[in-house]
């Protein structure tokens, strides 16, 4: 495929990797790739392996299935339980587990819950069936919201009565901010989010070198992008630099997409603030549906219970978000939770941590022994 | 759900609804390039696709530079290091 296949090359990563381990010397050195698409390419490509053992990668909180808090999923529960309401959702959402079970055993005990590619769909169901009110489940970072937004301003432009949007977006620098003010971590660097950066542009991760003094290169999602960042970062750390670059020029640019934030302005505000999981509530961290849409805001159609829900015991999906343990130091990783039985969110998406060490199977002889030692607590 | 692919614009099928049917990997679907209006998208162009919208469009000679550096960073470093390797100034 175009745009993909040269973008995996492997003489090329081959050369890359060696300049790399040049580059590190013998040095250590921890960077945070702060989106889920990253974590899916460093797993399935196992780049984690052919990078000198002085680099490690660390999985950051850029999971948007991963990062929704127990009580949210119970409150999409509850709505997609309410008479004559049709839910739909991406397919990530339908396993996650709230703690009255997910929205698949929901649909099991009868709910209308449905999957869709885009809100749109969700939008087209609602003219299908008008003696039904559809509810969308949206989820994603700035990536995913302009797609609501467009929703949204169709919704309005056609008239649609039977239609609202249960909205958990959520926004991108708090949470890189949160891991910069916590203690536990020592980073060296980050790759930026490739995606969210085509809405939001460079400028906005200026404060990680200018507050922080940590490099951060926006990166695209194939292995060369992957170990081209990683050559960028450790390059601005031996040229004494500390700055925001863009590896992934083909499709970010500086400013972002001005459309797109236009419309995400014309149709959501900013929420006082928000709960994420494992990390807590951070200020200013989600949008909501803002007054002139509210007709299509879930929240303000039905009143939902939005009772505030503790992670299980067991779960250390927090401590993975963060980088603070790897997915398989978790107590219960690939023994009770697993990606058919999830406890925790990271187990979930293709994108979550867990989910990616799991399926790809890319772990160490010394950390398949701790997983059988610890199998028995 | 966060994934993008390229796509190819086909053809605009409705330029007031911003609609346009896109090839990924030989299979042509409708979808939204709302979020690009105003960018005088035309058939050809090369499209990132997300949930139904197009996000961005791909800058073919941007590409091209990126995997021109990619190589580059490869070969760079490795001539310097001969090059140090191999000199005896005293």
């Amino acid at each position: 495929m175009k745009f993909v296949d040269e973008f995996r090359d492997p003489a090329a990563a081959r050369a890359l990797v060696k300049s790399i381990t040049q580059l590190a010397g013998e040095d250590e050195f921890k960077f945070m790739e702060v989106c889920g698409g990253h974590t899916h390419t460093i797993y399935r490509h196992g780049l984690e392996h052919i990078l000198p053992p002085g680099i490690e990668l660390v999985h950051g909180p850029g999971c948007p299935v991963c990062v929704i808090p127990m009580g949210r999923v119970d409150d999409a529960m509850w709505l997609a339980e309410q008479p004559d309401v049709i839910f739909t959702t991406f397919g990530d959402m339908m396993r996650v587990p709230g703690s009255r079970g997910s929205l698949l055993d929901a649909k099991a005990r009868g709910a209308d819950v449905r999957f869709v590619y885009s809100p749109l769909d969700a939008l087209k169901i609602a003219g299908d069936n008008p003696g039904k009110h559809v509810v969308f489940f949206a989820v994603g970072f700035e990536t995913t919201a302009p797609s609501t937004a467009v929703t949204l301003v169709r919704a309005k432009q056609l008239g649609v009565q039977n239609f609202s949007v249960f909205c958990n977006h959520v926004t991108i620098v708090p949470p890189i901010r949160a891991i910069l003010e916590s203690p536990d971590l020592r980073l060296h660097g980050f790759l930026g989010p490739g995606h969210v950066s085509t809405v939001v542009g460079t400028r906005p991760y200026r404060f990680v070198p200018e507050t922080y003094g940590k490099p951060l290169v926006v990166a695209g999602f194939e292995p060369l992008d992957i170990l081209a960042t990683v050559h960028m970062l450790l390059q601005q750390i031996r040229d004494g630099r500390c700055e925001v670059e863009n590896q992934y020029g083909r499709v970010v640019r500086e400013e972002g997409n001005v459309q797109a934030l236009k419309l995400l302005g014309e149709t959501m505000e900013l929420r006082p603030h928000f709960e994420w999981r494992g990390l807590g509530f951070i200020s200013q961290s989600a949008l909501k549906i803002n007054g002139a849409y509210a007709d299509f805001d879930a929240e303000e159609r039905f009143s939902m219970p939005g009772v505030r829900v503790a992670d299980p015991k067991a779960c250390q999906c927090g401590e993975v978000l963060k980088g603070v343990i790897k997915p398989w130091e978790c107590k219960v990783f690939g023994t009770a939770c697993t990606p058919e039985t999830p406890i925790g969110t990271c187990m979930v998406s293709p994108e979550g941590a867990c989910a990616a060490y799991y399926n790809f199977g890319r772990m160490h002889r010394e950390a398949a022994d701790m997983i059988g030692q610890t199998a028995g607590v | 759900m966060c994934l993008g692919i390229p796509g190819q614009v086909v053809e605009i099928t409705d330029a007031e609804q911003h609609l346009a049917k896109v090839a990924v990997n030989g299979v042509q679907r409708v979808i939204s390039v709302r979020l690009l209006a105003g960018s005088g998208l035309v058939e050809g162009d090369w499209v990132l696709v997300h949930v139904g919208f197009a996000m961005a469009k791909i800058d073919e000679t941007e590409a091209q530079l990126t995997l021109d550096q990619v190589r580059k960073m490869g070969e760079d470093y490795a001539n310097e290091i001969d090059a140090f390797n191999s000199s005896q100034i005293a």
